[in-house]
């Protein structure tokens, strides 16, 4: 992170921050990655409130650190109130926008979730769960390709292919702890067996 | 339709400590930690069950195995439930993702790191991609059989991870498709 910012936030500033997460939430079907571009616009290009290195940086960590996905909203609004004058202010940004990301779509889930298992008999319940089964068992093992592909060439980078497909392959056939296949995916990649 | 699970959560306690046991194992992402935790281990669901679950928590605006987690904590013990399962999914994360956003400032420029997380990376898709593989086993007793579903999880992967088609027209296209089916279906059972 070789540029800094210091920024000025008014209040208007950080409720507009908040706001941009709440919404980011409730259109964010597929989680709230799949928007990563307008969040990217808007932090990075529009209000100049987070620096490309930082927004970068708070995807790996949060894709490196245990726990949902969803950690990167914090660390950005965490690396914003550093930009806006310290640790006291990170919190308070990490806490605004953890709160934006996940309040809107978390309350909806919940009214949804009450109202489906009350009606669960219903014949319309039933056919949307069952209906949409298939689509969504797909959609996760196109996840599980495309992260396996994403930004990698078959020239450089088929290592980490067979990584992924013998992972895959342990974790359907066995019992094998994941967190074992993890730390030998790190130490296989720090090793440098994995680059071509 | 499907077999009841047997077991369930004891109380608010069992809920949280079972989240945060898979929140704070869950690099990558803590989707094929869920089901394992779920499904294979608590056995509070069975597989079709969790795909039923998931159907919904996918469609949802919200990361999808947050409100999987939100719909399951509910489920047992309402609002109270929810609110623990989501805490159980962050306290412990939020800690360490602390500790690791101070020692990326220091060594996240080192390449051995980068290539140590590009392997960890290349095993998170590995595992989730053998996740879906196994939910697959609960489309066997959906009523759209297993030739439509084959059908629709096919096409979907193909638009998805080939050609690059958008993730929201999938779903509504492929989605309503097979929502429409399985409407039909149904009434022919009842």
């Amino acid at each position: 992170m070789n540029d800094t910012l210091t920024l000025a936030m008014l209040w208007t500033d950080w409720f507009n921050l908040f706001k941009h997460f709440a919404s980011i939430s409730i259109a964010s079907v597929g989680g709230p990655l799949v928007l990563l571009p307008e969040v990217h616009h808007f932090l990075v290009e529009q209000q100049n409130w987070l620096t490309d290195a930082q927004f970068r940086a708070s995807i790996v960590i949060a894709q490196a650190s245990p726990g949902p996905n969803v950690m990167f909203v914090a660390l950005m609004g965490w690396n914003i109130g550093l930009n806006a004058g310290g640790f006291g202010w990170a919190a308070f940004s990490a806490i605004i926008c953890m709160v934006g990301i996940l309040m809107p779509s978390s309350l909806l889930i919940f009214v949804t979730a009450r109202w489906v298992q009350k009606h669960q008999n219903l014949r319309a319940v039933r056919a949307f769960k069952l209906g949409l089964s298939p689509v969504v068992i797909s959609m996760m093992i196109a996840a599980g390709w495309l992260l396996a592909t994403a930004n990698t060439s078959m020239k450089h980078d088929w290592p980490l292919w067979v990584v992924a497909a013998v992972t895959a392959v342990i974790v359907y056939r066995t019992k094998v702890h994941m967190l074992y296949l993890l730390a030998m995916g790190a130490v296989l990649g720090a090793s440098g067996l994995l680059t071509m | 339709m499907t077999q009841p699970s047997s077991a369930q959560p004891q109380s608010l306690g069992e809920l949280f400590t079972t989240f945060s046991r898979l929140a704070i194992q869950g690099f990558g992402g803590v989707l094929a930690f869920i089901e394992r935790e779920l499904v294979e281990r608590k056995k509070w669901m069975t597989r079709a069950e969790f795909v039923e679950e998931w159907a919904i928590a996918r469609t949802m605006p919200g990361p999808p195995a947050l409100n999987l987690c939100i719909m399951v904590g509910a489920r047992y013990f309402g609002w109270r439930g929810a609110l623990v399962s989501l805490a159980g999914m962050f306290m412990f994360p939020t800690m360490l993702i602390l500790v690791l956003a101070i020692a990326y400032a220091h060594f996240g420029n080192h390449p051995q790191v980068m290539d140590a997380l590009r392997g960890m990376g290349a095993v998170a898709a590995g595992m989730i991609g053998a996740t879906g593989l196994k939910l697959l086993s609960a489309l066997k007793t959906n009523p759209l059989g297993v030739k439509v579903c084959s059908i629709i999880v096919i096409l979907s992967f193909v638009g998805i991870a080939l050609v690059e088609w958008r993730l929201l027209y999938v779903l509504v296209i492929l989605g309503g498709i097979g929502y429409v089916l399985a409407f039909l279906k149904l009434k022919d059972q009842a």
